[in-house]
């Protein structure tokens, strides 16, 4: 137990270590900062302009489904990875195990193409 | 191997390739108009595996190197959870069609997360757990905000996937816990380590995982989500939520607490005791001030979920067949409620305030009438088969030396009486006020009084799960 223990003592430090020097940065600035305020300066930045509207605007909810699509894919490549640098090893229910995870998913991809997901128009 | 493998998953297999299949029909068929034969389709289907499921090859299986396990536990839990979510979908249909909510993903959903109720209820891994409770759940998450044009259903959607997935993280972290001090994510391997010593670490995975699934079953102290989600939700969902998840979150907790913890039942049934006694107390008193119906099964179900708890505290097999027992009795009585609740309208309009039910004895006396029964079932009144179903519980409680525990449960049971007695109240001796609707679906008034009914013949032989349960519980605890 005490050596199980002391086997995580690096990480405990890493802990310490992490919350501390953040707890510094953010009180330091709360502290030693020199702040004097003016309308110019607390206003939005736009490329010199002055601001055009609020920064918190609505936009598209398919900016949203594309990023869920492009997670979705992401996660297929970090699957793919290592099947294909191990694809030597592997048997044949590897191979088909893999093609079937495919075939789900693009599934779901004709689900969402069909539903005009997809679709900027 | 694989062959025999595939075999034994075999229903989850076709469930799940059933379901891609309708998605594709559906989306292919362009609008909703394929959502009725959808709808009808998969609650067949569901039928069909039950019987399958039930009449087939009896005898303990495992697959995939002991992740999936197929014994009488597990197929009674199956069969249970697929029977409650094909008379959801029917009793529902009616509600979903009229209010504009017919949408063909709904079927399409709630077979995906019957899948991962059926991998819950047979995982032999805590990783086949893992992944049986995320299926299930997040199709879930995704039913609650069903109707996406209100702000109430989206909230509720919203609420669940963010505490769903708090409880995924105190589940993942015991799991990992367990893990590190086990060596392997195997029940079996779990097992044998706790059979030597337990380390400390184990206990607290053990907690966390207990913690992370009592979430699911909305034991309290972790029922919070329950009032809010039942509210939001569409009705057809709410009624989906008190059935079928909670059989496969309690089934799986009767798996993990026997499988992988079998040799150290003090120590969970510890636990198991406390989540029982606050959800029957929190669910009994909180009940009291509720006006809204849905908000009042919402604790009842806690409660509910309180006194099926009791029975796996016991920690015996008795215990387990009083659990299984009691949840089958539980999902019966809340698919009649549900199937009456479905159809509460006033002017077309669903309503859920349970004001809206004063004399309704006088509109419509035969529904009423169910209606009492169901409730008097409810809250455990005898002759009805609710009754049983406590009595197995506390029975078992007693038997393992906890007599506390059943007395804990019958004075909680006496308490969350009065709410159910209330409505009845309303229902006969009301004021005069306006009245409800009495249309009401086939499916739905079939469901109502068939549920009505079975609560009152039930008692001559419980239809035969008394002793379905006891195989079931004997090839749990071994």
């Amino acid at each position: 137990m005490d050596l199980m223990l002391r086997e995580y003592l690096p990480v405990v430090i890493l802990l310490a270590l992490a919350i501390g020097l953040g707890l510094v940065l953010i009180l330091a600035a709360a502290v030693l900062a020199v702040r004097n305020p003016d309308p110019e300066k607390v206003s939005a930045y736009e490329c010199g302009f002055n601001a055009f509207d609020d920064a918190r605007m609505k936009f598209d909810v398919r900016f949203y489904l594309v990023s869920i699509l492009f997670i979705i894919f992401d996660l297929e490549v970090a699957f793919l990875f290592p099947w294909a640098v191990a694809f030597g090893e592997i048997s044949m229910v590897g191979f088909w195990s893999m093609m079937v995870f495919l075939g789900v998913l693009t599934i779901g991809f004709a689900y969402e193409w069909k539903k005009g997901a997809l679709e900027w128009a | 191997m694989l062959q025999s493998d595939l075999a034994t998953v075999l229903p989850e297999l076709i469930l799940a390739i059933y379901a891609m299949g309708a998605l594709m029909f559906g989306v292919s068929s362009g609008k909703d108009q394929t959502t009725g034969t959808l709808t009808w389709a998969t609650a067949g289907m569901f039928v069909a595996l039950a019987l399958w499921i039930g009449f087939g090859n009896a005898g303990d299986r495992s697959a995939f190197g002991g992740m999936f396990t197929d014994d009488n536990f597990a197929r009674f839990a199956k069969i249970t959870i697929l029977l409650s979510a094909a008379a959801v979908l029917l009793i529902s249909q009616d509600y979903m069609a009229r209010r504009d909510l017919a949408r063909f993903e709904y079927p399409v959903l709630v077979s995906l997360s019957v899948i991962g109720m059926m991998m819950m209820v047979s995982a032999g891994d805590l990783m086949a757990l893992y992944m049986g409770l995320e299926l299930q759940s997040l199709a879930l998450y995704v039913v609650a905000a069903l109707r996406r044009d209100s702000a109430r259903s989206t909230e509720a959607g919203l609420k669940y996937f963010v505490l769903g997935a708090l409880s995924s993280g105190l589940l993942l972290y015991g799991a990992s816990l367990t893990y590190g001090y086990a060596g392997t994510t195997l029940f079996s391997g779990i097992l044998s380590t706790v059979n030597e010593e337990v380390p400390l670490g184990l206990l607290f995975g053990l907690v966390f995982m207990l913690a992370g699934l009592a979430f699911k079953v909305s034991a309290a102290p972790f029922h919070m989500w329950t009032p809010d989600v039942y509210e939001g939700s569409p009705t057809p969902v709410t009624a989906f939520f008190a059935t079928a998840p909670k059989v496969a979150a309690m089934a799986l907790i009767a798996r993990l607490a026997y499988d992988a913890f079998g040799g150290i039942p003090d120590d969970w049934s510890q636990v198991l005791s406390a989540l029982a006694v606050l959800s029957m107390f929190w669910g009994a008193l909180a009940a009291i001030g509720q006006r809204d119906i849905k908000r009042l099964m919402a604790y009842s179900s806690i409660a509910h979920m309180g006194f099926a708890l009791v029975g796996l505290a016991a920690g015996t097999a008795e215990g387990v067949q009083a659990m299984l027992i009691y949840m089958a009795i539980y999902v019966a009585m809340n698919v009649g409620t549900f199937a009456f609740i479905l159809s509460m309208e006033r002017d077309g309009k669903p309503v859920t305030d349970i004001a809206s039910l004063n004399m309704y004895s006088r509109t419509d006396p035969m529904k009423a009438l169910a209606m009492l029964v169901l409730l008097f079932s409810l809250a455990g009144v005898p002759p009805m088969l609710g009754f049983f179903g406590k009595f197995y519980v506390f029975r078992a409680a007693v038997d393992a030396d906890m007599a506390w525990l059943a007395l804990a449960g019958a004075v909680a049971s006496v308490i969350g009486a009065y709410y159910y007695l209330r409505v009845v109240f309303y229902m006969y001796f009301g004021t005069e006020g306006d009245r409800l609707d009495s249309r009401m679906a086939p499916a739905q008034w079939l469901a109502l009084v068939a549920v009505a009914a079975a609560m009152l013949l039930g008692i001559i032989n419980l239809f035969g799960i008394e002793s379905a349960a006891a195989l079931a519980a004997e090839s749990l605890v071994r």
